[in-house]
């Protein structure tokens, strides 16, 4: 069991696919102009991974290597096909609001990355809380931008959402943020603030082959131990 | 005595001349166009203006504590971009929004990538487009005042309205604070050119190029009158002059300054004559800043003697 939640950990923390993979950029840039639009793309996107894993995972062995891509984008296509008719069926605001990256979920790098990186090489069982761990971290980094953004961009927290709020009168929203340029300045500041989390952190850690000699040392300049001399 | 004695590597003549007197020369010579402004748009431009350069020193200042680095408040750079950026304004914009801007143009655009010296953009002019995209209706708010038009000359040249050159040479006329008066910021631009603060090379082609897009596209012909009109329009002379110089996102190469200003020209006139709203010049010039790195590497000049060698 303790593989299992390993998974989502390492899915959700370690190797998020948005804020330390990098993975996925296209829907996450673009579709994250609140909240409820950036869960709605992480949890079709999560669905789809989940499935699709779980599939490649059951079939890794009756898939010729030669045309293994081919195969998984055929199959991922197919769920993808699933999912936009689910949405376009039962949230209609949010098909309207996702428009063209619903049927973009296909071409999505995490979900051929987990593909090719971990479901053709594991069980499915660990296939699918592998899917389901990148799926929440997707879902997760791209509702926190999506929350800013909106926050900022139209003075509005979760609209869309039977918890909707917005600020009082006199904020005049930063429109900026929700247009493409707000998306690179949230992305890029949430994962600087992670980084310098991690840098603070690992700084605790005696750093490896360190000997005392600043002086001579190349990671000196970064190393928050360094002596001044 | 002892300085003659004195061993060093070289270089042995050394100039005065660092970042803080450089910076210097600069808000001096913004000076002609910053009194033009508070002239005729009164007092409040003075606040903008004051809140402006305060909230980029308070924020460099901040930054430079909470992060430990070096303290470059002396330098006069904070003090320059929050200048060029009050000049930016239109005259009657709320305080906070001169507030927002700074700190954006300290924080983000220049500390954020670095500190001085290594920023990207222009940071007056980022935060001018910051500005521009996300408070559309208070940046192109020029109300009119004492009998001027509520329109700036460019608008009223895109609408086909015809325009007071003169008017327009002197600064009688609406825009934003620093740009109305052609001829304070020639002022500050030749004294500038006379301190050798900046070269020639990047103003004349890019005014030069302008002129020369403008004429050949506009459909306009040879028509003297709209020409100058342009050239004396909008933010394209403080743009030219001040913000196109800007050492850091500006070529190093002789080469580099003459397709930079080229470059600059040329998107100019494209926004201006096809663009969504009248002016361009701060687009066009955050567009080229991004633009240097690939110029400079194209324009890095051959040593002597390399002509000789054919392909290295």
């Amino acid at each position: 069991m303790n593989n299992y939640l390993e998974r989502l950990y390492n899915g959700i923390v370690k190797e998020n696919p948005t804020f330390i993979l990098m993975l996925g950029m296209c829907p996450t840039l673009a579709v994250t102009t609140s909240a409820f639009n950036g869960l709605g793309m992480g949890l079709s996107t999560m669905a789809v991974l989940v499935v699709s894993n779980l599939l490649i995972s059951a079939l890794r062995r009756v898939i010729p290597d030669k045309v293994r891509i081919p195969a998984y984008i055929v199959i991922v296509a197919s769920l993808v096909t699933i999912v936009q008719l689910l949405i376009q069926a039962y949230i209609p605001d949010l098909y309207d609001a996702l428009g063209i990256y619903i049927p973009l979920i296909v071409v999505n790098c995490i979900i051929l990355g987990r593909a090719e990186a971990y479901a053709s090489k594991n069980p499915p069982g660990l296939a699918v809380f592998d899917g389901l761990g990148m799926g929440l971290g997707f879902s997760i980094a791209l509702t926190c931008i999506g929350f800013f953004r909106e926050l900022i961009g139209a003075g509005t927290v979760l609209s869309g959402t039977p918890f909707a709020y917005s600020l009082p009168e006199f904020y005049e929203p930063v429109s900026i943020f929700v247009l493409a340029p707000g998306a690179f300045l949230v992305l890029a500041l949430i994962i600087a603030f992670l980084n310098a989390m991690n840098i603070q952190n690992n700084g605790k850690k005696k750093v490896e082959g360190c000997d005392g000699s600043c002086g001579t040392c190349g990671r000196a300049e970064t190393c928050r131990d360094a002596k001044s001399e | 005595m002892r300085e003659l004695w004195n061993v060093s590597s070289s270089p042995h003549v050394r100039s005065h001349e660092g970042t803080s007197n450089l910076m210097l020369d600069v808000a001096l010579a913004l000076l002609p166009a910053t009194a033009f402004g508070v002239y005729r748009f009164g007092l409040y431009a003075l606040c903008l203006i004051l809140v402006s350069v305060g909230f980029a020193l308070l924020t460099e200042y901040v930054f430079e504590i909470w992060t430990g680095r070096e303290n470059t408040l002396m330098d006069g750079s904070a003090l320059v971009t929050g200048l060029l950026l009050g000049l930016n304004l239109p005259p009657y914009v709320p305080l906070w929004i001169a507030m927002i801007g700074s700190i954006f143009a300290i924080l983000v655009v220049k500390q954020l990538f670095g500190g001085i010296g290594q920023n990207i953009m222009n940071p007056a002019m980022a935060a001018r487009c910051f500005l521009l995209i996300s408070f559309a209706g208070y940046m192109n708010q020029f109300p009119a005042l004492d009998g001027m038009s509520s329109v700036t000359p460019l608008t009223a040249m895109r609408n086909g309205e015809p325009v007071d050159l003169a008017a327009m040479f002197t600064g009688l006329t609406n825009g934003t604070i620093g740009e109305i008066s052609t001829l304070a910021i020639l002022a500050g631009g030749l004294y500038l050119l006379v301190k050798k603060v900046i070269d020639w090379v990047i103003p004349i082609t890019y005014l030069g190029t302008f002129a020369l897009f403008m004429l050949l596209f506009s459909g306009r012909g040879m028509d003297v009158h709209y020409l100058l009109a342009q050239l004396c329009g909008g933010g394209l002379m403080i743009g030219a002059w001040f913000m196109a110089t800007d050492y850091t996102t500006s070529p190093i190469t002789e080469k580099g300054r003459f397709v930079y200003g080229i470059l600059l020209g040329v998107l100019t006139g494209i926004y201006r004559l096809w663009g969504a709203s009248a002016g361009g010049v701060s687009y066009a010039l955050i567009f080229c800043n991004l633009l240097v790195p690939l110029i400079e590497r194209m324009t890095i000049p051959k040593p002597f003697g390399w002509e000789g060698q054919k392909n290295g």
